[in-house]
């Protein structure tokens, strides 16, 4: 596929439900960015998707984000031209122009942040990301499992503070430096990471994946109009297998290093009743365990994508809304390949968060 | 203590008398269009009764789905003045901005969007925007309006701003009505703001409602302080009702809930009341529905209201059965063609259902012919023959166990309370349930509910650097302190609800923190 194609508000629609289920219970809803939305297509901004092989190699590519906690997201909401700003100051640094923008992470709210900024700055987006879904922290990318530049990235806050972290020695510092910025901003920044080249999108991006996002929102959305089974459709679409079907009867959550963990627990009904399903999330769900009574063994994580879903309208819980009583399905969609070698698991296999287990993929 | 518990549903208008814990008499009569007329019939129906119409009644609490219609029929809006403090933050999401077009273009008047408001950790976004405010207020004079809501940034954490916004409108425009976000609770912008945004549209309704219940209370020669139910199945004075409107909207359900709860003395059931038309299943946890955590729609606006969680199906004493003369095994694939609901006859079920002298097929009548309840004239339901009506009870069973299973939060079997008019739809032994309690007074549940209501507080906050001990402490101790502000007997108020939530991505072991309490209305 190259060809550059019109996105248009309904594909938009799709996409928010889509990178909500990719979001894997984190990454925050894209309601609002769905809002900015519809407010500039209504004033007749349109936008282009374009493939990431129709790149040259020495174009630059603009990688934005939302930084910050969900929850002051909720007050401080998300305006669409503060991500364009963040964007144009890492022009102004470089002194040169980007050629498109990219989405750091396909999965909840930042699945939209990149639409925002090219309808202000008309560029067209790239299909692509760095996660394929929603990950917590900066070096659990594509492009740092590729040992790429982590600097300098923008950070912008609208009263007007603009900070630039123009060097560091890796992601992981990057991460550390730009949350404390992120911090006093308040806790929510728009941010444009390092610059990434064309040929580096090519070698390195996570491919066609704002595609997969409105393809699997629109097979829900499809699902629900006609009153079928919306997981059927996430299975169908996503090429996924699903894993539990049951009704959450226990959540625990605490913070720990800012991160929101804990686990929810999903009694089985139909096929699964008798078993347990145990779910660990660090602001996403990490691994899941199957309990049969006589037997506890993970059987889906990270970086196989975890999605629980509302089981009557395929719409995705999040970490930190799910709660007791919901009736779930729990969907394993395929891990993007980059993170399943060696160097990939290290950055986002379940001991970076912690689990000391070996990587068994569903798929495999 | 004598109180009158009225609910006003659609249907019907519901009255009790309740004198030291127990029901004296209940009346039903039909629900006038202008609502007050209702109100005054059953009063007049209930002082009827002997041990009613003597002696001092001490308050008299309603229960009204009147505003909430209000917003759904797009009717009695006022426009109004959208105040927002938090610029340079969320500029490109103005007030209204997701709301219906609809009802958007009804309702909105000026809409205002200033400098201030404060971050999660107090520190202001920006200074509040005095001298701009100032001029929005004379442009809102200037455009006759005479109602406004205010909403800033964090206003849970930090008033102040809205406050201040408040007394500059109020210098410039001394009768104009102002609803203050940070009254309504709640983190999250756009919800709480539409909040604040709907109730004051409902301020000029709120007002001739009020008065009309006062009018009405005064006219049947009750002298007794008015009291309205809301969401949470607590109580308000008439005054924070005429205030807050918006906080008696679900309150219908709730009522039932809390009848059931007081009627059956049970504390922790999962209650089904059973209508004309449809059946709500919900949990009572500590004597109150549990409550919903997700985003309530209310006439198609987003907002954060405090509504009882409750799982409603199309099944009621009204429910019309269809193909009932077809042979139960007859349908295709063998299956039973038999249906009940959603349809319902509704309020004309005392006129169309069979065992009254109609012709429509009903739940009712299918619950007469399979011997489970004593309604009406048995001998008109001519040919819907047994097997049919067995066929009909067991459908309606098997609707009801799976909408109960739905609202568990635990396995095993637990107690469900069965109220409303049509609980005899409610059989003995159903799945899951270890026993089924029926209590006298039941179908008027709700208003039972009204009556007994307490008064509550709530709070919803963020604290930080403290133990989770010490932030719950600190936030039961702020419940408490607006329980009482609000009239509760302060000896009596319990811990209705703890909820925390650590937060993602926020220094300092963020923790969030909702409490609420209710207690004894104080015999003031």
């Amino acid at each position: 596929m190259t060809e550059t194609r019109e996105i248009t508000l309904d594909d938009i629609e799709s996409l928010a439900v889509g990178a909500w289920i990719l979001g894997t219970g984190g990454g925050g809803s894209p309601y609002l960015g769905l809002l900015n939305m519809r407010r500039l297509y209504a004033e007749g901004h349109r936008l282009q998707l374009m493939s990431p092989f129709d790149l040259a190699d020495d174009d630059w590519i603009a990688v934005v984000s939302n930084m910050g906690a969900p929850l002051v997201g909720q007050e401080r909401l998300a305006d669409s031209r503060n991500i364009a700003r963040a964007v144009e100051m890492q022009e102004a640094y470089h002194g040169w122009k980007f050629r498109a923008v990219l989405s750091l992470e396909i999965g909840g709210n930042n699945s939209i942040q990149p639409l925002m900024a090219a309808a202000h700055l008309g560029l067209p987006v790239v299909d692509a990301d760095t996660m394929g879904r929603a990950y917590p922290e900066a070096q659990m990318t594509s492009v740092a499992v590729g040992d790429l530049r982590p600097y300098p990235c923008a950070l912008y806050d609208p009263r007007g503070i603009e900070a630039m972290v123009t060097q560091v020695p890796t992601w992981k510092w990057m991460e550390r430096t730009s949350r404390k910025i992120c911090t006093e901003m308040g806790s929510i920044a728009s941010t444009c990471k390092a610059p990434r080249t064309g040929a580096e999108v090519k070698k390195w991006g996570i491919h066609f994946t704002t595609s997969k996002a409105i393809g699997i929102g629109r097979k829900v959305r499809e699902a629900q109009r006609r009153h079928e089974d919306p997981i059927a459709a996430v299975l169908d679409e996503g090429q996924g297998k699903l894993l539990f079907r049951g009704k959450v009867v226990d959540v625990a959550r605490r913070t720990t290093e800012g991160f929101l963990r804990g686990t929810a627990s999903i009694e089985g009904l139909d096929e699964d009743r008798g078993s347990r399903l145990e779910l660990a999330f660090q602001n996403e769900w990490v691994v899941a365990w199957r309990d049969d009574g006589s037997e506890r063994r993970p059987i889906a994580m990270s970086p196989d994508l975890i999605c629980v879903l509302d089981s009557v309208s395929g719409n995705a819980f999040g970490t930190e809304t799910i709660r007791y009583g919901m009736r779930a399905s729990v969907v394993a969609l395929p891990a993007p390949p980059v993170f399943l070698t060696a160097k990939g698991l290290q950055h986002v296999g379940p001991r970076a968060f912690g689990y000391d287990i070996d990587f068994r993929s569903v798929f495999a | 203590m004598r109180r009158i518990g009225i609910d006003v549903g659609g249907t019907n208008t519901d009255a009790v008398l309740l004198e030291d814990g127990r029901v004296v008499h209940a009346v039903k009569s039909p629900t006038s269009e202008d609502v007050t007329g209702g109100i005054l019939s059953s009063l007049d129906a209930l002082r009827r009764h002997p041990q009613v119409a003597s002696g001092k009644i001490d308050g008299v609490v309603i229960g009204t789905t009147h505003f909430i219609n209000a917003v759904v029929q797009r009717r009695h809006l006022g426009k109004i003045a959208a105040v927002r403090i938090g610029m340079p933050a969320a500029a490109s999401l103005p007030p209204f901005c997701d709301w219906p077009q609809d009802l958007a273009a009804l309702v909105a008047g000026e809409i205002v969007m200033l400098e201030g408001g404060h971050d999660y950790d107090g520190r202001e976004i920006m200074p509040f925007a005095e001298a701009e405010m100032r001029a929005a207020a004379r442009r809102i004079r200037g455009a006759g309006i005479t109602s406004a809501g205010i909403t800033s940034i964090f206003s849970p954490l930090d008033p102040t701003h809205e406050e201040r916004a408040a007394a500059i409108l109020t210098e410039e425009c001394p009768d104009i009505r102002i609803t203050l976000s940070h009254r309504l609770g709640r983190i999250g912008l756009l919800e709480r703001e539409n909040a604040a945004l709907l109730n004051a549209a409902l301020g000029d309704l709120a007002k001739v409602t009020i008065d009309g219940f006062r009018a009405a209370i005064a006219k049947s020669g009750i002298d007794a302080p008015l009291y309205l139910t809301q969401n949470d199945g607590t109580v308000m004075s008439a005054e924070t009702a005429m205030a807050l409107p918006v906080m008696s909207f679900a309150s219908g359900a709730t009522n039932s809930m809390r009848g059931a709860a007081f009627l059956s003395g049970l504390k922790d059931a999962m209650v089904v009341d059973v209508g004309g038309t449809s059946s709500d299943v919900g949990q009572l946890r500590n004597g109150f529905p549990r409550e919903a955590n997700s985003v309530v729609e209310i006439g198609g606006v987003r907002t954060l209201f405090r509504m009882p969680d409750l799982y409603s199906i199309g099944l009621g004493g009204g429910s019309i059965v269809r193909n009932a003369g077809v042979p139960p095994a007859g349908g295709r694939d063998g299956r039973s063609p038999i249906t009940v609901g959603p349809e319902s006859v509704g309020y004309r079920l005392t006129r169309e259902a069979l065992v009254f002298g109609g012709g429509i097929v009903t739940a009712t009548d299918a619950a007469v012919k399979a011997g489970v309840v004593e309604i009406g004239d048995a001998a008109r339901l001519g040919e819907l023959s047994r097997a049919t009506a067995e066929g009909v009870i067991a459908l309606a069973t098997a609707m009801l166990e799976d909408a109960i299973d739905r609202m568990k939060t635990e396995a095993g079997d637990v107690t469900l309370i069965a109220v409303g008019g049509g609980a005899f739809l409610v059989p003995d032994r159903l799945q899951g349930i270890g026993e089924v309690i029926r209590v006298a007074h039941g179908d008027c549940a709700n208003a039972v509910g009204a009556a007994v209501a307490q008064v509550s507080g709530e709070t919803d906050q963020i604290y930080r650097d403290m133990t989770r001990a010490e932030a719950i402490a600190a936030a039961e101790a702020q419940a408490k302190e607006r329980a009482t502000a609000g009239g509760a007997d302060p000896a009596t108020i319990q811990t209705i609800e703890i909820e925390d939530m650590p937060l993602a991505y926020l220094p300092g072991n963020a923790l969030r923190v909702r409490v609420r309490v209710a207690g004894e209305m104080g015999s003031a």
